[in-house]
């Protein structure tokens, strides 16, 4: 058994930590710079942070926060929304970001996928899918956070990505996203038995047992999280301390 | 205060690497000068990317020699991951590609399949465990002095180092089944698998004790 990954992932807008319920209705937290120091105090294993407004009104906000997280959290940090080029990943990772999450622009020209993978490496592509139920196993990926259609099948979609050079697959249920009442296993379980690369589920954690289930059944790789640790209802120590009384495999701290 | 020269050489995040060094007091000089490589008294080649293109980086600007240089007396060098796999004579991935040849040994694709047959996820990436190999009693008077084997770090890699000797072999992990080279010493050169500068605690120990090696 690997280790699972367990990811604070913070949806970011202009300077402040938002937290939406299915990506819309969005509440303001304060600074997300603070919130990702607690959790790295905290021991968690990875950051997510995603500029959630950045693919529609092009705005660049988010590397003045990578560039004050890197002072004083050493953990991994993958910055997602509104990457368009070659030249924005240049940009994210010299403001000392490990990895971006594309989707609307990978959807819009596949190719970004191949070309980020080949300059960086394919382990700093990660390929963010927004996923949305249409049938019984049929997800539609969606872009502009949660906003637009595409037509795109998830799963082969996934697959694509994959082949193109995606290192890690970040997979969000917009049905669940905010909802914490558990991860879309079913989703999860497809799109990870499908690619041999990692599996980032994300979207509807409410509690311990939605990890273990997603996890167990879905085979995930690694976990996001937002909802459960912005409004403090259990921290990273608690979470982790649980997963190892299930025996679910994680870093000891 | 100790002095740190970070090479760079057009491969990755060094700002990571940069500020996990600051952090901990020292004061880091980015070059991409051979000369001030052959003048340093602690080194680090950090990396993330193919093996082709770093060593390319390194030889489009001359850094090649400088590197072997410094090596050649025995001050602190320490690199980290693709950096730690330039170490070695030769590299598999995309070909077979010539390194800096500090240590013997080569660099090859992690197996497809976990100790059971079973196919596993590749890259490897996320927090593993640090074992102490079995030739090894301790990590004492090494940069490990000050952590405890388990403790975990953070990897994300696609190919891994066989030293040829196996008393350079310093740590190790182990991923469904397979044993991973994590951690390389031979004398005051030292390379990691992992990224200390992204592994929080456990992996600014170990920075600062690199930051404490007798020049």
């Amino acid at each position: 058994m690997h280790n699972i990954r367990l990811i604070a992932r913070l949806d970011v807008k202009g300077l402040n930590l938002v937290k939406g319920i299915q990506l819309e209705g969005l509440r303001k937290m304060g600074d997300p710079h603070f919130f990702a120091k607690r959790y790295y105090d905290d021991g968690i294993d990875e950051i997510i942070y995603m500029d959630i407004v950045a693919s529609l009104y092009e705005r660049d906000n988010i590397i003045d926060v990578v560039r004050k997280t890197t002072h004083d959290v050493f953990i991994p940090i993958t910055v997602g929304g509104g990457i368009r080029s070659v030249d924005d990943v240049r940009k994210i990772l010299r403001a000392g970001a490990d990895k971006v999450a594309i989707n609307t622009a990978s959807i819009k020209s596949p190719n970004l996928i191949s070309e980020v993978s080949q300059k960086f490496g394919s382990q700093c592509m990660v390929l963010s899918i927004e996923a949305k139920k249409k049938g019984k196993m049929k997800w539609e990926a969606y872009c502009d956070n949660g906003r637009e259609k595409t037509g795109i099948d998830v799963l082969e979609w996934a697959k694509k990505g994959w082949k193109l050079g995606a290192g890690e697959i970040l997979l969000t249920s917009v049905d669940m996203e905010g909802t914490a009442k558990g991860f879309d296993i079913e989703l999860v379980k497809t799109v990870s038995s499908a690619v041999p690369i990692p599996v980032i589920a994300s979207g509807g954690m409410g509690c311990v047992e939605d990890i273990e289930k997603v996890v167990g059944v879905g085979s995930a790789d690694a976990v996001a999280m937002a909802h459960v640790l912005h409004y403090n209802i259990k921290s990273v120590g608690d979470i982790r301390k649980e997963l190892l009384a299930r025996q679910i495999s994680v870093r000891m701290v | 205060m100790s002095n740190v020269v970070i090479i760079d050489y057009g491969m990755g995040n060094l700002l990571s690497v940069c500020r996990a060094f600051e952090h901990l007091g020292a004061k880091v000089v980015l070059t991409d000068s051979g000369k001030t490589v052959e003048n340093a008294d602690r080194v680090v080649l950090p990396g993330v990317g193919a093996f082709a293109d770093g060593m390319k980086g390194l030889r489009d600007r001359g850094l090649v020699d400088s590197i072997k240089k410094y090596a050649l007396n025995n001050r602190p060098f320490l690199g980290i991951c693709l950096g730690m796999q330039m170490m070695f004579e030769i590299s598999e991935e995309f070909g077979n590609h010539k390194g800096l040849c500090l240590i013997k040994g080569r660099v090859v694709a992690i197996l497809k399949t976990g100790a059971e047959g079973r196919p596993h996820k590749i890259p490897h990436i996320g927090w593993n465990s640090l074992l102490i190999p079995y030739i090894r009693k301790s990590w004492n008077d090494t940069i490990f002095a000050d952590v405890a084997p388990e403790e975990s770090v953070y990897f994300v890699h696609s190919f891994v180092v066989v030293p040829k000797n196996e008393e350079n072999n310093l740590a190790y992990c182990e991923y469904n089944g397979i044993k991973l080279c994590a951690a390389i010493k031979s004398g005051n050169m030292y390379g990691c698998q992992f990224h200390p500068e992204k592994s929080g605690d456990v992996g600014l120990r170990i920075i600062k004790k690199f930051l404490t090696l007798a020049v």
